[in-house]
């Protein structure tokens, strides 16, 4: 179980793996996550949105950033390596249905997410508007995936390295001032952006579904540490989403959580080096 | 008048002792060498007069700087001793006072005789787990209230000590090498699945498998052993304990699955019609943490017990520098609660190094649902009572961390449903707290994941499954019990409710 079948390295910073989990390739559906440890005694658990599956080959695609200790040692990993611990499917499936016109917007490595659901959302119908955003040339993933879907595509680049200049926003405002302006937006990407994206959209009226990735430990509903504010109301993302409506969600409040341990992920990283110091200066000179 | 549960001052221990185990070991092998000496058999006025043994413990200065077990066990003397203050008496009121109804005088008298193995043979009759129960039960207000000692005495807190006898005569067993895991009739080729890994859990996966059947249990966490392995610290419950009872399960030939989420991995419904499960026992206990629904509960620096606790135990978080999972450093910390849950992440902060720990309760200690000895532990080690208070709001700084709590007093008023006096808020009250955290443990809701994805499964409105006499639901073949059914509650009530239920399962297979 949890076999690494494909790894591919998809930016400096962005991997892709295929991993073997038949029972949650099956059970998986557009929009839901997993919680993923790399050691069972001393590891920490992290959710990871699954951007893909195969039932036939009872694997799931995940797509991560290299941001934490967990990440980055994950990126290590290889094909033929195990991973100790995948939960899941975690999380509501994202609601897809038959809107009309719908703009997937994905910043960065949300992107990875954003794929099932343009997908789904395109099966059933839609007609899917897409926009990826990425800071620069190398870090946009999943182009080509995108385009095959999407009746249209935007490129934005924050350098203009390719596609157009700027920030995912631009696009968005322009997409909601055609008439007719679109049935729903999809955004998903880091808190700041996703946030925007909702501001972009609300003089619009414009439906926003956001896909929210907090602090979790079980992913089950049992620690709470994943809880947001939406619409004045306290909400766990594990289980009553993780998608919600963008125009409700105290951002600023989630972004401020998710620094809850900022400090000791600093310290952490200030002990490797110092160790990777120590042990550099008590190993016998050559 | 002796002290009570109730009138006593936080933090004064009733009968935690301060003498070193070995003194207290010696003191015991006085005691039972002059009571050998004797040559009359022991009258229930001489039963009465023999000293109540304390519990080892380490001192309160060490043991708030370790994740070390704090009450350290009966010496073999103490726990004859002890056993010997038993009055034999025939109504035997303790066996009405415990959820399993574990003979307990019998036990007693074996344990006074000095046959341990005797004691630990007559307790497994009934209680699966006795090494967990001697510890985390709250025995003074099951079997211990009803003792008859106690009633003579004029004083529950001098009733036997039913549950360190009890404790003694497991741990011998275990770490003597004795135990053995239940014997298992022949297969019967039916298959039972069992979800969650709790102590309801783990006392329907035995009582089933003994029967032949072929039992499969499902965990959600990595590590399986539920609230006894998340929930209750190592220095109240060590975690080999648990494993301990965990290997006893699978030498049996039960199947554990972890990273297993029914409702997500596999539906319910799927377990009985696609997986060949004859029969499925909900045992998911009560994982959805309350909040107080108050201004500023979602700033950085607020938690639920059960994220400060799981953080702490299951992801190792004492453990810096080994453990991945960080914990919040914390300098000043209010927990909110008055139950053994607030109890564990109070001493929790302290071990991680808080300076202060502030327990805000809003009643006063004789309604605190903690057992009368943690609330001791907590007193000793420095945890500061705040008795008929409560928060009212939180309050950040400009980074939205918490950097006080916003508090009122209470009075007494009159009784409520419960038959508890009601708290009733005093006008104008209101004060300040300076914390930078703030645990809040007032109790867990049903988890709603199982009712959410099983149709035609009736619940309460309080999100409970509607059980009848036999544990069974509103749907064919599929059981529940533990916190699941009770709302949150304890290890041996749990244990109660998974009996009943596993009976009922192996009278279905029968037929």
């Amino acid at each position: 179980m949890n076999k690494i079948l494909v790894k591919r390295q998809l930016s400096d910073a962005v991997f892709l793996m295929k991993v073997s989990a038949p029972l949650i390739a099956s059970e998986r559906l557009p929009g839901q996550f997993i919680i993923l440890q790399l050691d069972n005694d001393f590891g920490e658990r992290i959710p990871l949105t699954i951007a893909d599956a195969d039932p036939a080959e009872g694997s799931i695609t995940i797509i991560f950033q290299t941001v934490g200790k967990t990440t980055r040692a994950l990126a290590l990993k290889l094909a033929g390596d195990h991973i100790a611990s995948i939960l899941g499917p975690l999380g509501h499936p994202t609601h897809i249905e038959k809107f009309g016109t719908v703009v997937c917007v994905g910043g960065g490595i949300g992107v990875a997410p954003l794929h099932p659901i343009a997908k789904g959302m395109r099966d059933a119908g839609n007609r899917v508007i897409a926009i990826i955003g990425a800071r620069t040339r190398s870090l946009v993933i999943l182009e080509d995936e995108l385009r095959a879907i999407a009746d249209e595509l935007i490129v934005v680049t924050d350098d203009g390295s390719y596609g157009r200049r700027g920030l995912v926003t631009e696009p968005l405002k322009e997409l909601c001032g055609r008439d007719p302006k679109p049935d729903l937006a999809v955004a998903i990407g880091p808190p700041i952006m996703m946030k925007a994206c909702s501001e972009a959209t609300r003089p619009f009226g414009v439906h926003t579904m956001v896909s929210l990735n907090t602090i979790m430990v079980d992913g089950t509903g049992m620690c709470g540490g994943c809880r947001v504010t939406v619409g004045g109301k306290t909400k766990f993302v594990c289980v009553d989403g993780p998608e919600f409506d963008g125009h409700r969600v105290d951002f600023d409040n989630m972004m401020q959580r998710l620094k809850s341990y900022k400090r000791q992920e600093e310290e952490a990283h200030h002990r490797c080096r110092l160790d990777a110091e120590i042990a550099s200066r008590e190993s016998p000179k050559p | 008048m002796p002290p009570r549960r109730g009138d006593c001052e936080p933090g004064v221990a009733q009968t935690v002792s301060h003498d070193t185990p070995e003194q207290l070991a010696e003191a015991a092998r006085r005691e039972l060498e002059a009571l050998r000496r004797r040559d009359k058999p022991l009258t229930p006025r001489d039963r009465r007069a023999i000293p109540l043994q304390d519990m080892p413990s380490q001192p309160a200065d060490v043991r708030r700087a370790n994740m070390a077990e704090v009450a350290l066990g009966y010496s073999p003397e103490q726990t004859q001793v002890e056993s010997l203050r038993c009055l034999q008496c025939k109504t035997a009121p303790c066996v009405d006072g415990c959820p399993v109804r574990i003979d307990i005088p019998g036990f007693l008298k074996a344990a006074a005789d000095g046959d341990f193995k005797a004691a630990i043979a007559i307790i497994k009759r009934n209680s699966l787990l006795p090494a967990v129960c001697g510890r985390v039960c709250p025995q003074e207000s099951q079997c211990q209230e009803n003792c008859t000692l106690g009633k003579v005495l004029k004083d529950p807190a001098k009733a036997v000590s039913i549950g360190r006898v009890e404790r003694f005569v497991a741990d011998l067993e275990r770490d003597g090498g004795h135990a053995r895991p239940p014997e298992v009739k022949p297969e019967t080729g039916r298959k039972v699945a069992v979800i969650g890994t709790g102590p309801a859990s783990i006392t329907v996966a035995a009582d089933v498998r003994r029967e032949g059947h072929h039992v499969v249990m499902f965990e959600a966490f990595h590590k399986p052993g539920g609230v006894m392995i998340y929930g209750i610290p190592e220095f109240r419950l060590p975690k080999k304990i648990v494993q301990a009872e965990i290997d006893a399960l699978t030498a049996m030939g039960v199947e554990i699955h972890t990273n297993f989420l029914i409702g997500r991995t596999r539906k319910l419904q799927d377990l009985l019609e696609k997986d060949g499960f004859d029969a499925v026992f909900i045992g998911t206990g009560a994982g959805l943490p309350k909040f107080m629904e108050i201004e500023g509960e979602n700033l950085v620096g607020v938690f639920s017990a059960n994220e400060y606790l799981t953080r702490a135990n299951l992801m190792k978080a004492y453990d810096k520098g080994r453990a991945d999972t960080p914990i919040y450093a914390s300098r000043k910390v209010a927990v909110l609660g008055g139950g053994n849950v607030a109890m564990d992440a109070a001493r929790t902060a302290l071990r991680l190094g808080a300076a202060e720990v502030h327990l805000v309760y809003r009643r006063t200690q004789a309604e605190m649902p903690a057992r009368v000895e943690e609330v001791a532990h907590a007193g000793e080690e420095g945890v500061q009572f705040h008795l008929l208070q409560n928060a009212k709001r939180i309050i950040g700084d400009d980074y939205g961390c918490v950097k006080g709590m916003a508090c009122v007093r209470y009075e007494l008023g009159e009784p409520d449903a419960s038959g508890r006096r009601r708290p009733v808020e005093i006008k104008g009250s209101e004060f300040m707290m300076e914390v930078d955290t703030v645990i809040v443990a007032i109790g867990n809701e049903s988890n709603p994941l199982i009712q959410r994805t099983t149709q035609g499964l009736k619940v309460t409105p309080w999100g409970t499954v509607i059980v009848d006499e036999t544990g069974k639901t509103s749907i064919e073949r599929v059981f529940a019990g533990g916190d699941i059914v009770l709302g949150a509650a304890t290890v041996i009530l749990a244990m109660g409710e998974g009996r009943r239920a596993a009976a009922s399962i192996n009278d279905l297979l029968k037929a």
